[in-house]
């Protein structure tokens, strides 16, 4: 009977240097997503292969919609395309409620496609092309202006039109964080808001009913929230009350962050990331205390990320182990930047299909291109693998499978698992075919 | 041979006396260093190691040469050593 194997490993010892056998090597290992195991997952769909859970997309959707609703009475959470506009993904928050949040042309007749009707969604970014925008106008959807030439644009439309447009306007502002996005929209501390209001006004064919502000990306400070409903309501009870509008909505954008752990934070998320109920909170009592009592405008919010991140898992599997000069063990993945975008940003969480003896080493994870910037995790601490062993990086479910570029090599499946635990292609493997069938070969050339 | 140097206790705990550097290593990696200081060459070795574990002679071969080079990184060993 032979014994069972370990690689062979040695550690030089440093002082400070941590190894906590049993509950780091517990906490590495993933067998299954939703009950299905990973091993039947890239056997039957391959490797690499992105995961989402119905559950856990649904669960994350009913918590932000209790915990939104226990701080202010109305509530629309308007799911954000770019983070991912997959079919079965947006028609699971669709189906739980979700409007259409969509920032440009390909977006919003992805939306139409769905069957999501024009007054349910919300038409935001910087550049709308002028036929999606006098689409948007006849189908009724919420517009938020980004730009004066915007504004001219929605002027000549309400002239062919003969009737007055709706719109919204993105503000930009200081709520105390950095950095400011302030390309967006109209400035409020500098006045330009108010200019703006008093040139639609002058124009007569447009009515403001809604004001917009996005903040930024993956803030960790609750209180800009805050601060931001707050502006947003003395600006709206100004307006009221100069120009005899009526603002309808209150979007506060997204920008809420997901458990990731961002690069350059040192903590992890659990401790770094503050719980998405004081973000709550902190919205709801700025809105219930600056708004006169039964008169509460519509709060929408675009949260993607916090949403759909950690319903997202890839398997991958290790293809080469290698030594790098400084004696650390790397190991290349077939899953790489080409595909996990969101890796210049965050750390994922890094787990085993199985537990695999031997103690944790510092190790590197590359992709499979021929880059230098190809680095999935620059320091892993892992047992020694073998080549074929599965990882699973999460939270992966916030926009890779939008932002993943076809580059040197195709694109891989995406499945979801369903409540009922089937296994569902949700976007199939490219193939050679896919990609050349764009490409033209000039007869010269033949 | 600098292997021989080495203070190598039964835990697989190892300690340089000439440079003060302290080591562990994990059970097939004490028996990599036993049959080293023994005079057994890499083939020889990787032999040992899948007879006594779950292990095919070709991956453990690779393992040993793995092992060796990091080994040779701390200035443990030295690829000629074992040709003496």
């Amino acid at each position: 009977m032979r014994k069972p194997y370990q690689k062979p490993t040695i550690l030089k010892l440093q002082v400070g240097f941590m190894r906590d056998k049993k509950s780091g090597l517990s906490r590495m290992v993933r067998r299954e997503i939703d009950g299905v195991p990973v091993r039947e997952l890239a056997e039957r769909f391959g490797s690499p292969l992105f995961v989402f859970s119905e559950r856990r997309l649904r669960e994350q959707f009913r918590y932000l919609k209790r915990l939104f609703e226990g701080h202010y009475p109305r509530v629309e959470f308007s799911w954000s395309y770019k983070t991912n506009y997959l079919d079965a993904i947006c028609r699971i928050f669709h189906q739980e409620g979700a409007t259409a949040e969509v920032v440009s042309d390909f977006e919003y007749e992805k939306a139409r496609r769905l069957g999501i009707p024009g007054d349910e969604i919300v038409f935001n970014g910087p550049y709308k092309p002028k036929e999606t925008l006098r689409r948007a106008v006849l189908e009724g959807a919420r517009i938020n202006v980004d730009s004066m030439d915007e504004i001219l644009d929605l002027e000549e439309i309400a002239r062919e039109t003969g009737e007055k447009v709706r719109i919204g306007l993105r503000v930009n502002m200081d709520t105390g964080i950095y950095p400011r996005w302030d390309r967006f929209g109209f400035n409020l501390e500098s006045g330009e808001v108010l200019n703006v209001a008093r040139r639609i006004a002058a124009g007569g064919r447009l009515e403001v009913v809604g004001l917009h502000c996005h903040q930024g990306t993956f803030i960790l400070e609750p209180e800009a929230y805050g601060r931001a409903a707050e502006k947003l309501v003395q600006l709206a009870r100004k307006l009221e009350e100069e120009f005899g509008w009526t603002i309808e909505y209150l979007d506060l954008g997204g920008g809420f962050p997901s458990r990731n752990r961002l690069k350059g934070l040192y903590l992890p998320p659990e401790v770094a990331v503050p719980p998405l109920s004081e973000y709550a909170e902190r919205i709801g009592r700025a809105l219930l205390s600056g708004l006169p009592a039964g008169d509460y405008p519509l709060l929408i919010l675009e949260t993607g990320r916090a949403l759909v991140d950690e319903a997202g898992f890839l398997i991958t599997t290790v293809r080469t182990v290698k030594r790098l000069p400084d004696g650390r063990r790397a190991y290349v993945l077939d899953a790489g930047v080409n595909l996990l975008f969101t890796a210049f940003w965050y750390h994922f969480r890094v787990e085993i299909e199985k537990e695999i003896p031997g103690p944790p080493e510092p190790c590197v994870l590359y992709g499979p291109l021929c880059m230098n910037i190809d680095v999935v995790e620059e320091t892993a601490y892992l047992p020694p693998l073998s080549r074929g062993t599965r990882l699973i990086l999460s939270p992966v479910g916030a926009y890779n499978v939008t932002q993943w570029m076809q580059f040197i090599t195709y694109r891989p499946r995406v499945v979801l698992v369903t409540e009922a635990g089937k296994v569902e292609v949700i976007r199939e493997a490219e193939t050679l075919e896919d990609i050349v069938r764009r490409e033209n070969l000039p007869e010269h050339l033949r | 041979m600098k292997l021989n140097r080495l203070a190598i206790s039964e835990e697989g705990f190892i300690f340089d006396p000439e440079t003060g550097n302290s080591y562990t290593v994990n059970e097939t990696g004490l028996l990599i260093l036993k049959k080293l200081r023994e005079g057994l060459g890499p083939e020889e070795i990787a032999e040992a190691m899948s007879e006594e574990y779950e292990v095919s002679p070709e991956e453990a071969l690779r393992d040993v040469q793995d092992f060796l080079e990091t080994i040779a990184r701390f200035g443990l060993w030295e690829e000629k050593a074992w040709l003496k």
